[in-house]
């Protein structure tokens, strides 16, 4: 039975992860490569890596960052932000990117992802949706949740679906960093409107909350309940796993 | 153990060579025919679509050659790598394979595709799935299988020298490096034994 995934979302800047990440564990809290391992170890389905990094140098470094990471942890990586091309989602998926995500470009040229998809197979095409409810309707919002668009969330999704995107990342920014459970609504209403994988974002605040989302879609992207130690990632598969939600546990370990 | 991928532009080869190498394998990234008659045992990646892929395969000229080697020595094909192994296929247009397996590719009947994210096989593991098609073969043939939405999901094939997995080991946790381990292990038996 196909499992429901947890993905641990980490913020890189400048090649280091950022965050307030307090694994003691670790002996370099920052860096991608033992913070990967680590969520791989504890039962990440996959891992999404942000890059945040605002500096020009960006891209060769997070080129690094992925080709560290895909050396040691072997589940699905994709990596968001900053993507303004084919020739970049071509450059990370041979460092190791298994998948990018779109957002801004996306929006701005709705043609790339299905140039890209295309390209590169859909399976490799996330396009991630932030979305904010007001004046009645879900609208989207791009570059960084700064600008609204005309576009409503329901119709854009399933333009994106028809273009070939392979998954949507979707984050509603009324509940992102409230810690108060995930905007159920719009998960249920884009449900309804495309069969391609949905990942939920924003807002969870506790196990509870990732398995209220996970009856309507496939995966949650988890950020700061796990960065700040709220709960881990083999926590919440339990609870969703007490809730009858299919979950994947791991029982291979690594060498 | 000397591992040949082929190299004929369907999707990526550097996650599957990362994690060849990872399980202590040498790798070579290669169409060339000298190359893959030197390796120790051939791996047919792929990601796309059937009728594109055996167009590619075509272009490389190395069909003969893969028919011929796939009876001397271990050949693995992983997710549209593995479907190319078999007959033919429906996705797009009707399309032969390599027939080194019998069977047929076909596209799956759920309702929502693809079948993408970590599926359970043999004793309860999951791995990592991402395709449309599946492939429809004797029961002989199939090592290990899935279940999704009540449709059986041939996983793991093998016929002779010939093994082909459905979905990524190479992207399935410790699981899936340990299926690519015992798979070399295999390898290795069959070189000493000379076989």
């Amino acid at each position: 039975m196909l499992k429901r995934r947890i993905i641990p979302c980490l913020d890189v800047k400048d090649g280091r992860v950022v965050k307030g990440i307090e694994f003691v564990e670790l002996r370099d809290i920052g860096d991608p490569v033992e913070i990967a391992k680590y969520y791989d170890a504890s039962g990440a389905d996959e891992l999404v890596f942000l890059d945040i990094t605002a500096s020009t140098e960006r891209r060769q470094t997070m080129l690094d960052v992925v080709s560290a990471v895909a050396r040691k942890v072997f589940i699905p990586l994709t990596v968001g932000g900053g993507i303004r091309s084919l020739e970049d989602i071509s450059s990370l998926l041979k460092a190791g990117a298994d998948k990018v995500s779109l957002n801004t470009l996306a929006v701005e040229s709705p043609d790339l992802i299905k140039r890209a998809a295309e390209r590169f197979g859909s399976q490799c095409i996330v396009v991630a949706i932030d979305v904010r409810f007001e004046e009645g309707d879900y609208y989207v919002y791009t570059y960084g949740g700064k600008h609204r668009t005309e576009l409503t969330a329901v119709d854009w999704a399933k333009r994106v679906a028809e273009l070939g995107a392979g998954e949507l990342l979707v984050t509603s920014m009324n509940q992102d960093g409230k810690q108060s459970g995930y905007d159920l609504k719009i998960l249920e209403l884009l449900r309804a409107a495309v069969d391609i994988p949905i990942i939920a974002s924003g807002g969870a605040g506790n196990a509870e909350h990732v398995v209220e989302a996970l009856e309507t879609v496939d995966a949650a992207l988890l950020a700061s309940i796990l960065h700040d130690r709220k709960t881990t990632v083999e926590e919440v598969k339990h609870v969703c796993s007490a809730n009858n939600l299919p979950m994947r546990f791991v029982t291979t370990q690594t060498d | 153990m000397n591992v040949a991928v082929i190299d004929y532009g369907m999707g990526n080869v550097f996650n599957v060579e990362r994690a060849l190498q990872a399980i202590g394998c040498y790798v070579t990234i290669t169409n060339d025919p000298a190359e893959i008659e030197a390796a120790d045992a051939i791996l047919l990646p792929g990601v796309g679509a059937f009728p594109q892929a055996m167009q590619s395969l075509e272009d490389t000229g190395l069909i003969p050659l893969l028919k011929r080697m796939a009876t001397e020595k271990p050949l693995l094909g992983i997710c549209l790598g593995m479907q190319l192994l078999f007959e033919s296929s429906t996705e797009g247009m009707p399309t032969p394979g390599l027939g080194l397996i019998e069977g047929r590719v076909e596209r799956m009947r759920a309702k929502r595709l693809p079948h993408v994210g970590w599926n359970s096989i043999l004793r309860d593991e999951d791995v990592y799935f991402v395709h449309s098609y599946h492939v429809v073969t004797a029961d002989d043939n199939v090592v290990a299988s899935a279940d999704y939405m009540g449709e059986r999901v041939p996983a793991i094939v093998r016929s002779g020298l010939v093994t082909g997995m459905q979905f990524h080991p190479e992207k399935s946790g410790a699981f899936g490096l340990s299926l690519l381990k015992e798979w070399k292990e295999a390898v290795e038996r069959e070189t000493a034994t000379g076989n």
